[in-house]
């Protein structure tokens, strides 16, 4: 057995005065097994250490929350006796090296921590981020991470509802993949990974252990350098087929009464899996690991237990239903070990070959991980941007319309959505391209919309407002189809928490979301934090990305974004202001990427958004759209596009500056379709209700026009917008 | 001149195509396969006569694209 | 009217494919691919999905499955079976329907409505539908068609090419062919017409609210003519 020293957990990714604590803790040294253990449960990716400080501030609490932070996922109440389990997930380093695999063992490991807790999952959603697109790897690294998405996605028969993809430079060397799963379960059904009760069997099933993965969580949390590509195979391999059998297989046995806890072996695979079980319940646990099925030969005690092999699932059954379960595992040709049980020695106590390996008590893994208060800077609120009208001067609508529709934030993403099978299920009511994703909860009236959002750029100028920008878009996504938003899911995308700067970029983040979310009853129910996002020095943007639900109690009354009817009214619903700074007109036309983003008004954001769903449930609105990036005339073009209808904008009151007004990124606002029959008594309504809105124009031709200074074909920017990403991904 | 390459996983990575096909040849009476691992080939036509110049450039191509040396091995024939 | 639908590991359509059955008035049940034995039925599916993760070549490893067996003396009794997608696929690895489902061939995997033309009524599939063109959906990644030039002039003979893919208005030229399938094949039956693989879903278009309701039109067919 290696002896271990101080170089050697260095070697681990621990700090010297980590190191130092493990040795008092112990009182001695660590064997390796022991030290792999503890480097694996110290690690960011598993103690949280930098940011679990920060995380206790979220709000996480309403009468809709069934289970919060903490557990394989968060699950909300949807009514009668249906809840919905769901969580987003970063693997964002294994994508950069592989990416193919490294994204589908993404989608993977977060639909099983959605079936782990009984729930069918329903729907994948995903965000993914690149570098800019001149760089070299762009285009490899997008086309391996949508095949290895879709591969797995489809292969399960889970359809992906809605995605978001970014390009910027700041991921050129450091790109993100963040899935995220829904689930269906019965409220009363749910399991939790908290063990109970001494002497139960612990029950290893799945796929077989072989050297996949060792150390990918020490991995996640390391900063990429030069010598990146020729790090030593870390990255596992997915099995979608062995996952599909996996899944029928635990909702089968889950159908019974046999399962105490269960618990997915995701990042630190057996080890954090088995001591997360054990510290949830208080207890301590015992593993033979010569009894885990491997793959391969000769494994050491250390590989068994930090292996990331995928699709494997540890389970603490009731004493006595071995044989029960076994039966299931037999039928869908999965491995089915009993490996050890439950004790009450509140260690964990590991053996192999007839000897003990390792004894470490639960404590010393769990709570006594550590816990820093890092440094941290605030962000100043930079200076506006004074514009002067030269600076518009040479500009036309039309030209700056074209270039907005063609910018690759902007752009149509069928290339990408067209691979992943939306429609397995049969219950997908909204397909992506829409403001989000809508499934029916089978069999019933209901329906569940889901969206993922970020914004880096705005969090980038000022983390606070940035912060609560996403959680707010995500709201609007949910009020735009016409659902009830119910609660959220984040994923922390950051640079080295060791550095100042980035470390308040995630403080300031943080506390953005936790106050947008308290204000709207929008609660934070689940999410994993990505530190150590950075390459060569140079950390990424600060990308927290959000995934929101919401519910529709009719899915007949579902809302779509594309324009209907020759004759119907535009309104906006909020005020326009006209704000330029950080928007895609700033960056893409004035080349400026200075300035504050766009202010947040909590109060206006959530009284538009109720008054939206009012409207709704009077019948009263055909369309609705949010506005966001690329401002107005962006939103009404993908809308005009969509419905292949087109728009006469009507005159604007006090109009000081036309760019300002039709490509400005203000906050809260949504376009909606009105019936002329409706108009009136929807303007009775918003003025009650002390909503601003404006009148924007009337549907009518195959033109977006706008008196004399805007014509423009729906054909032609349609042209534009479809073909980018195609022409893009072929040259 | 061809160059012929054949890219394989790395010993150790889970090869789920492999194991899926050995359990069907297992279950078609095939009872003495023990494992089955699966992999590509490549027939590559260079415009070189050098053979070590063709080959050294195909080497380049194993390493750059045909195969992810995270996971795969190749090896010209 | 008695329908069975195969479930194969990696099988993902079942479950869609029991409710169109179900809602268009079939008695339907699920047979698991290890049994030997299939309950009597008047028509037996092969649901679209990833049998054994599509591994080797897609439906090659179902097609050795125990079930298959029977699946086959079924078929050659003079009994209707349809395979979607996967299904399809099997069904060509079997024998059973000429020809084999090819990688796509853009290589992407590919899941949009289209449109079919219908090649042939004389058959039970499609008999009363009033339709040409039906609007479908597809999704999958080897949908390719090939057989060799002797198998197709053979399939064109015997009026076998059941569905083309088309444009809304019947066009099946290569302009309108999303995955190079030669003669724009979607869909071939059997010589008797008895067995039918096709690549769209006609299971997933049942409903307003999903992509389209002209699966409706081949269910209610062929309830109506079981």
């Amino acid at each position: 057995m290696n002896e271990v020293n101080e170089q050697i957990a260095i070697d681990h990714g621990l700090k010297k005065d980590e190191y130092k604590k493990i040795c008092d803790l112990l009182k001695r040294t660590p064997n390796i097994t022991e030290l792999g253990v503890f480097s694996a449960m110290w690690n960011e990716h598993c103690s949280y250490k930098s940011s679990r400080r920060h995380l206790k501030k979220l709000h996480t609490k309403g009468d809709q929350v069934i289970q919060g932070p903490g557990e394989n996922a968060g699950v909300v109440d949807i009514e009668d006796d249906d809840a919905i389990v769901f969580k987003i997930e970063s693997h964002n380093h294994p994508s950069f090296i592989e990416p193919y695999q490294g994204a589908a063992t993404g989608v993977g490991g977060i639909m099983r921590d959605v079936f782990t807790m009984g729930a069918r999952p329903i729907a994948n959603l995903n965000s993914i981020h690149f570098g800019s697109i001149d760089h070299e790897k762009t285009r490899n690294l997008l086309r391996g991470v949508v095949k290895g998405i879709g591969g797995y996605g489809n292969c399960i028969g889970v359809p992906t509802i809605a995605g978001q993809t970014c390009f910027d430079e700041s991921y050129n060397g450091n790109i993100l993949v963040n899935a995220m799963t829904l689930g269906l379960v019965n409220k009363n059904k749910i399991f939790y990974s908290k063990a109970a009760g001494v002497d139960k069997p612990v029950i290893y099933v799945g796929s077989k252990t072989g050297r996949d993965g060792i150390h990918g969580a020490s991995m996640a949390s390391a900063i990429f350098d030069d010598k990146i590509e020729e790090k030593k195979p870390t990255v596992q391999v997915g099995d979608p087929f062995t996952e599909k059998l996996l899944l029928e297989a635990c909702l089968e046995l889950m159908a019974g009464k046999s399962i105490i806890s269960i618990q997915d072996m995701g990042a630190a695979g057996l080890t954090s899996s088995s001591i997360e079980m054990a510290s949830k319940g208080d207890l301590g646990i015992e593993i033979d690991l010569t009894k885990v099925p491997c793959r391969e030969e000769n494994m050491t005690p250390y590989e068994i237990m930090l292996s990331e092999s995928q699709e494997r699932m540890l389970i603490v059954l009731e004493a006595g239903k071995e044989d029960e379960a076994k039966k299931i595992f037999d039928k869908w040709n999965l491995d089915f070990a009993v490996i050890g049980k439950t004790t009450n020695s509140k260690n964990i106590e590991l053996f192999f070959e007839n000897k003990k390996v390792a004894d470490i008590p639960i404590d010393f893994l769990a709570e006594n991980a550590p816990m820093y208060d890092r440094k941290w800077i605030k962000v100043k609120l930079p200076k506006e941007n004074n514009f002067s009208k030269d600076d518009f001067k040479s500009l036309k609508l039309s030209d700056c319309l074209n270039k907005i529709l063609t910018d690759p934030n902007i752009a149509d993403k069928e290339w990408i959505w067209s691979q992943y099978d939306h429609t397995v299920m049969g219950d997908t009511i909204q397909k992506p391209g829409g403001n989000a994703g809508v499934v029916r909860v089978h069999g019933t009236n209901k329906a569940v919309a889901a969206a993922v959002d970020s914004s880096a750029t705005y969090c980038n100028a000022h983390p606070l407002t940035g912060g609560k920008q996403v959680v707010c878009e995500s709201w609007r996504n949910m009020i735009s189809v016409g659902a009830k938003p119910i609660a959220i899911t984040n994923c922390l995308n950051f640079g080295n928490p060791e550095k100042e700067k980035n470390m308040g970029e995630f403080v300031e983040c943080v506390e953005g979301i936790t106050e947008a979310s308290k204000y709207l009853n929008y609660p934070v129910v689940s999410g994993n934090v990505s530190f150590y996002n950075e390459t060569k020095d140079k950390g990424i943007k600060p990308t927290p990305s959000i995934g929101g639900i919401g519910l529709l109690s009719d899915y007949k009354q579902m809302i779509t974004m594309e324009l209907k009817n020759d004759g119907n009214y535009l309104l906006i619903i909020g005020k326009t202001e006209g704000h330029l700074d950080q928007s895609i007109f700033a960056k893409n036309i004035l080349s400026n990427h200075n300035g504050p983003p766009p202010e947040i008004n909590l109060f206006n954001e959530k009284q538009n958004g109720i008054s939206i769903l009012n409207l709704k449930n009077k019948n009263l609105i055909e369309t609705c759209h949010d506005i966001s990036l690329g401002g107005i005339l962006t939103a009404i073009s993908k809308m005009s596009i969509k419905g292949n209808k087109g728009v006469k904008i009507f005159p604007i009151e006090g109009l000081v500056n036309k760019f300002e007004y039709f490509f400005g990124e203000d906050q809260g606002r949504y376009i909606i379709e009105i019936k002329p029959e409706n108009l009136e008594n929807v303007e009775k309504i918003l003025k009650k209700d002390s909503i601003h809105f404006d009148k924007l124009g009337i549907i009518e031709s195959d033109k977006i026009t706008y008196g004399n200074e805007l014509k423009i074909s729906i054909g032609d920017i349609k042209e534009g917008y479809k073909k980018w990403l195609n022409e893009y991904m072929v040259n | 001149m061809k160059v012929k390459v054949i890219v394989t996983l790395k010993k150790g990575v889970l090869d789920p195509q492999g194991k899926a096909i050995q359990q069907t040849l297992n279950g078609m009476t095939f009872d003495n396969v023990s494992e089955v691992r699966q992999g590509k080939y490549f027939d590559i036509e260079v415009n070189e006569n050098d053979e070590s110049k063709a080959k050294s450039q195909v080497e380049e191509m194993c390493k750059k694209l045909l195969a992810n040396l995270v996971i795969e091995d190749y090896k010209i024939l | 009217m008695k329908s069975t639908v195969i479930i194969f590991p990696g099988s993902n359509c079942d479950r869609d494919m029991d409710v169109a059955l179900k809602k268009f008035g079939f008695e339907n049940q699920m047979v698991w691919h290890n049994d030997s034995d299939i309950p009597k039925s008047d028509l037996i599916v092969l649901p679209g999905g990833f049998s054994y993760g599509d591994y080797l070549r897609c439906g090659s490893i179902a097609g050795k499955s125990r079930i298959i067996k029977s699946v086959v003396n079924f078929a050659n009794s003079g009994g209707l079976v349809l395979g979607i997608c996967n299904g399809f696929q099997i069904l060509t690895e079997t024998g059973l329907l000429p020809g084999i489902l090819q990688q796509n061939k853009y290589l992407n995997f590919i899941c949009k409505n289209v449109f079919v033309k219908i090649k042939n009524k004389e058959n039970k599939y499609f008999k009363n539908i009033k339709k040409e063109v039906l609007e479908l959906h597809i999704a999958h990644n080897e949908g390719n068609y090939f057989c060799s030039n002797d198998e197709l002039k053979s399939i064109e003979d015997n009026g076998q090419i059941a569905v083309t893919y088309c444009d809304d208005k019947g066009n099946d030229n290569e302009h309108n062919n999303p995955n190079g399938a030669i003669k724009n094949i979607a869909g071939i039956f059997n010589k008797d017409k008895n067995i039918l693989g096709m690549m769209p879903h006609p299971e997933r278009m049942i409903d307003p609210f999903l992509s389209g309701e002209d699966g409706s039109l081949f269910f209610e067919n062929l309830i109506g003519n079981v």
